[in-house]
């Protein structure tokens, strides 16, 4: 076993998961490779969204998959970097917006 | 980027056992991934046999105006290795009786062997039905010499084959160096002009998109669209079809591989993407590859790790349909390559 959290050859075995539970995981999967066919959205559009998503969630694996998934769908690195951005920015406006929670909670207690 | 090719620089890889020592070893040898003979086998297509023949490649030498970072066949300007005219003599002599109806000339830039131009007035009388020239597009504008080519390709109703790697200027120059970018968009303006690559046009112009990395192509119908629409919106060029064309882990590609540290994924990338349909269709069962000096292989790839077809007809001077049909494919681990997603060849996706 490997003596950190993350290996990235641990990425190639996603598909072993299915041995421990394997209806569960098939199911996984199939529904996981439908999602990412083209579709109303096209398959690029649906790469960039998983990538905003794979920050946003930190999955390292996640990550690796759609950087390499990007650049095979031509996807350049500009357009990288503003998915990455617009995740960021619901994450971050996520965070602000509940400074009008506090804005209430300080207004209602105070006088 | 590198101006010189592996073989001026001495790089040990291009001495073919090393590559094909690589290939055979390691994670195939250790058993971490299956080796090809073996995947193949498993659907009963060991030893692997050509069918009809359906394509004569030649390749007329390896020297070029461009150091490509992926070329497999590690062409360069301090190449010499270019085909004769006695060999092309050789060669006009199978292209007037063969069966094949597509005639495909690559090199290196084929356009600078000096008799490219009466190579192909001579095999246009033989009446190909698909005559193809792999142009670099550079080419066209790298000497005034060259400018005249699109009229020439007219002339003779040249199928015109180019690479692009990407339709931005960053990834296009990265993979095949400063100014390409520019200067491929100039040509193909200049094609478009004379009336190659129009939406009803017969005078046919297609791209070849090689990724400029570690990484596969995707899907190829989802890539043409995308560089349909961007080259027409920024430079008003038009073209037919797209090529997507999965690097083979050969000479620089290989050599690039290893120095970044990519080659074992890699390897693991085109044995996991491994599509058993895309067996039936590889092109080393329809095509015959000719190299500059006449001898004869499966395909392209094992012409360039020296790999001659496993026939006792070995040179083109010997040319003889029949018995070279009459053949095992050589494959090694290459040849995932080829077998990857939608499958891989000279004239793009198989399945």
């Amino acid at each position: 076993m490997a003596d950190s959290y993350y290996d990235p050859a641990d990425l190639r075995k996603f598909g072993k998961i299915t041995e421990w539970s394997e209806e569960l995981g098939n199911k996984f999967f199939d529904y996981y490779g439908k999602v990412f066919e083209e579709g109303a959205l096209s398959a690029r559009e649906k790469s960039l969204i998983a990538l905003a998503v794979a920050h946003v969630v930190k999955c390292p694996y996640c990550i690796d998959a759609y950087t390499k998934d990007g650049l095979q769908k031509g996807i350049t690195k500009e357009e990288m970097m503003e998915a990455v951005h617009a995740g960021a920015a619901i994450e971050s406006g996520a965070t602000l917006v509940h400074g009008v929670q506090m804005m209430n909670k300080y207004n209602k207690l105070s006088m | 980027m590198a101006t010189k090719s592996l073989k001026a620089r001495h790089n040990a890889l291009v001495t073919d056992n090393k590559q094909l020592e690589i290939l055979e070893g390691g994670i195939f040898e250790n058993g971490e991934l299956p080796y090809f003979k073996d995947k193949i086998a498993q659907i009963g297509q060991f030893p692997l046999r050509p069918k009809k023949l359906e394509i004569l490649q030649i390749n007329v030498g390896y020297m070029c105006n461009q150091v490509c970072e992926h070329c497999h066949v590690d062409a360069g300007p301090d190449r010499k290795e270019i085909m004769t005219r006695e060999t092309m003599e050789q060669c006009l002599e199978v292209i007037r009786n063969t069966a094949a109806h597509t005639l495909d000339l690559t090199g290196g830039a084929p356009e600078m062997n000096p008799n490219f131009r009466w190579f192909v007035e001579e095999a246009a009388k033989a009446g190909v039905q698909d005559f193809i020239v792999r142009s670099n597009l550079t080419i066209i504008r790298a000497n005034k010499k060259y400018y005249d080519l699109p009229e020439f390709f007219k002339k003779y109703n040249i199928h015109v084959i180019s690479s692009m790697p990407h339709y931005t200027r960053g990834k296009t120059d990265k993979q095949r160096g400063e100014g390409v970018f520019d200067k491929s968009i100039k040509a193909l303006q200049e094609l478009n002009a004379v009336g190659y690559g129009m939406p009803d046009s017969s005078l046919r112009l297609d791209l070849v998109y090689n990724p400029s990395g570690a990484f596969l192509p995707g899907d190829q119908s989802a890539l043409e669209r995308d560089f349909k629409k961007a080259l027409k919106e920024d430079f008003e060029i038009n073209f037919h079809n797209l090529f997507s064309i999965t690097n083979l882990p050969i000479a620089r590609f290989l050599d690039y591989l290893i120095a970044s540290g990519n080659y074992e994924d890699y390897m693991y990338s085109l044995v996991e993407s491994y599509n058993p349909s895309a067996v039936e269709n590889v092109m080393c069962t329809n095509t015959i590859s000719v190299s500059w000096d006449g001898w004869l292989y499966d395909c392209d790839f094992n012409q360039m790790l020296g790999l001659k077809v496993a026939s006792k007809i070995k040179h083109i001077k010997d040319y003889n349909e029949d018995i070279l049909t009459d053949r095992n494919i050589i494959v090694s681990q290459h040849c995932f390559g080829c077998t990857a997603g939608a499958g891989s060849s000279c004239q793009g996706s198989v399945t």
